[in-house]
């Protein structure tokens, strides 16, 4: 009985530290800038001086549609282009197929420190710096995404598809109609993971984009937090980063079981 | 028909083909020989033979940005082996809430590091930090967690900790699931302590975990770019510089493109180098 107390008061206070942190970011971005400094709890009073100041110098809200644009057909195509991939490899016969499963192995050992540069300057040199292709393209298929698709359509018998070719189903509809309804954790999986990647990005951003339209939101905020806009004031720096925590915090809060499965099984890849 | 039906895979698998050329071989290939030449992008290449490798065998700020980026490691790594096993080693006992508790730990994992960094970046703050407030509250000295030069970049390491420990809770508790519970039993039987049933029975079973652990984020914390490029931009005296934000600075502060790539090269193969020995070790370990 002593030991549970124990562990139930270590899970306590382990659960406060990572919690609190985040209640005082909201609430020292509602609370006046001079008590920031002072701020455990609560304020004297609450308002919105933090957020109103950070929305007018700064266009945060056309950042929050960049990114929602760059995040959402980036997950689209990671799907359909690594799930098409992943079928190749799990079902079907040809020349090569080694060689490319091999390749896939290859490029995720790879550090990305080394295409890092060699990377921006394809971008400049295919004139798409200051464009929504240079953020989605790079990030359009990733070798997890085709392994974990493989992995997936390779636990499906081989009489479905079988019955489905019999049906004259093309090998592209067996792929999205025929196989997809079979195997929507994976899809669920690949989707929350390049979501989040993308929506998390900022090195990227932070290269291949100069004009403020087409920022995205954390490289924005990140940019306001660094440079001198913010004035020092920390309620504007903090309402930014509220406001960048909010949308992945609201789908965490529905998703949670998810979320963690994704980045469960994201570590669990060998 | 026939015809389509063997081209069929190729087809397929065109979109990673093209994909792979573009952003993996090219650039791979293409930053081996730029690391010969000197560039800026704009005007036209130059060749300068080995000057890059010389120029990065003098560079005392990049052999700093590594041994920096090793500190880090060294704090980050074995803080967050132990504070994750702890806390997966207490959720997996029979206790209630389980699922809150992991949702908590959760929470930091998925929120961009922008927002970990700036918030605590405040809770780093000297004068009126919460952390300073609280150490002063119980009768200690402030720290300098960002301004001091000493303790900057563990600063970073234990923030990162916090930020990253929620998911490797995740992965430990999965490897504590699979040590099958009548080792437990049966040393309970001959009397062995909780410490001696952990020591003997669920590290070495967990082995697997801990090394996947240590080289995630082996690999997490070569990647250091943006704790320090916002906090402390590599500062104070460029106790924080990492790896990755020199190699930045190189490229877009003084558009040394050449120099830049060679840093990177020469980074990337270091990193791979680092994650075979950790492998090699692991696999002897199996054996």
């Amino acid at each position: 009985m002593k030991k549970k107390i124990l562990i139930y008061t270590l899970l306590i206070i382990a659960s406060l530290t990572f919690l609190y942190p985040f209640y005082w970011m909201i609430v020292a971005s509602l609370a006046p800038e001079s008590e920031i400094g002072s701020l455990t709890f609560l304020p004297t009073s609450f308002s919105w001086n933090s957020y109103t100041q950070m929305f007018s110098k700064i266009p945060i809200g056309k950042a929050f549609f960049n990114s929602m644009i760059t995040a959402t057909i980036t997950t689209a195509g990671v799907i359909t282009f690594s799930s098409m991939v992943g079928y190749a490899l799990a079902k079907m016969e040809f020349k090569g197929r080694q060689t490319i499963f091999y390749i896939i192995i290859f490029t995720m050992t790879l550090p990305f420190q080394i295409t890092l540069i060699p990377n921006y300057i394809t971008m400049v040199k295919l004139g798409l710096v200051d464009t929504y292709a240079a953020l989605i393209i790079p990030f359009m298929l990733n070798a997890f995404a085709i392994l974990m698709f493989r992995q997936a359509f390779m636990t499906i018998p081989q009489a479905l598809i079988d019955a489905a070719r019999i049906d004259g189903c093309s090998e592209v509809r067996i792929i999205f109609q025929v196989l997809f309804p079979n195997i929507i954790p994976t899809i669920v999986t690949v989707g929350i993971l390049s979501f989040m990647n993308s929506w998390n990005e900022v090195l990227w951003p932070l290269i291949v984009i100069r004009d403020e339209n087409l920022m995205t939101m954390p490289q924005m905020v990140t940019l306001f937090s660094v440079g001198g806009r913010s004035e020092a004031q920390l309620g504007v720096k903090l309402a930014a980063a509220v406001v960048l925590a909010l949308p992945i915090m609201i789908a965490y809060a529905f998703f949670q079981k998810y979320f963690i499965q994704s980045m469960a099984s994201s570590g669990i890849k060998e | 028909m026939q015809m389509n039906k063997k081209w069929l895979p190729y087809i397929l698998v065109s979109p990673y083909i093209l994909h792979f050329i573009v952003f993996v071989a090219f650039p791979v290939l293409f930053s081996l020989v730029l690391t010969f030449h000197e560039w800026n992008i704009i005007s036209p290449m130059k060749y300068t033979g080995l000057s890059n490798y010389t120029k990065m065998f003098n560079d005392r700020m990049f052999w700093k940005s590594l041994t920096n980026t090793f500190k880090f490691l060294i704090i980050h790594i074995p803080l967050q082996i132990v504070v994750s096993l702890a806390l997966a080693e207490f959720l997996n006992q029979n206790i209630k809430m389980k699922g809150f508790f992991r949702a908590a730990f959760f929470l930091p994992v998925i929120v961009s590091g922008v927002v970990v960094t700036i918030l605590w970046q405040q809770l780093f703050g000297f004068d009126s930090g919460l952390f300073n407030r609280m150490l002063i509250s119980i009768g200690f000295e402030k720290v300098g967690w960002l301004i001091d030069p000493k303790i900057a970049m563990g600063s970073i390491a234990i923030m990162a900790t916090w930020k990253n420990v929620g998911l490797y809770v995740i992965l430990f508790l999965v490897g504590l699931q699979t040590v099958p519970v009548h080792y437990y039993e049966a040393a309970s039987i001959e009397g062995a302590s909780h410490w001696q049933k952990f020591r003997k029975i669920t590290l070495p079973m967990i082995n697997p975990t801990i090394f996947m652990v240590v080289i995630l984020s082996t690999i997490g914390g070569f990647s250091l770019f943006i704790e320090p490029y916002i906090m402390t931009g590599g500062g104070p005296l460029s106790s924080t510089m990492s790896s990755v934000l020199y190699i930045y600075k190189q490229a877009f502060q003084y558009f040394h493109m050449g120099y830049s790539v060679t840093l990177g090269f020469f980074f990337a193969m270091l990193i791979l180098g680092v994650v075979v020995i950790q492998k090699k070790y692991i696999e002897q370990g199996d054996d």
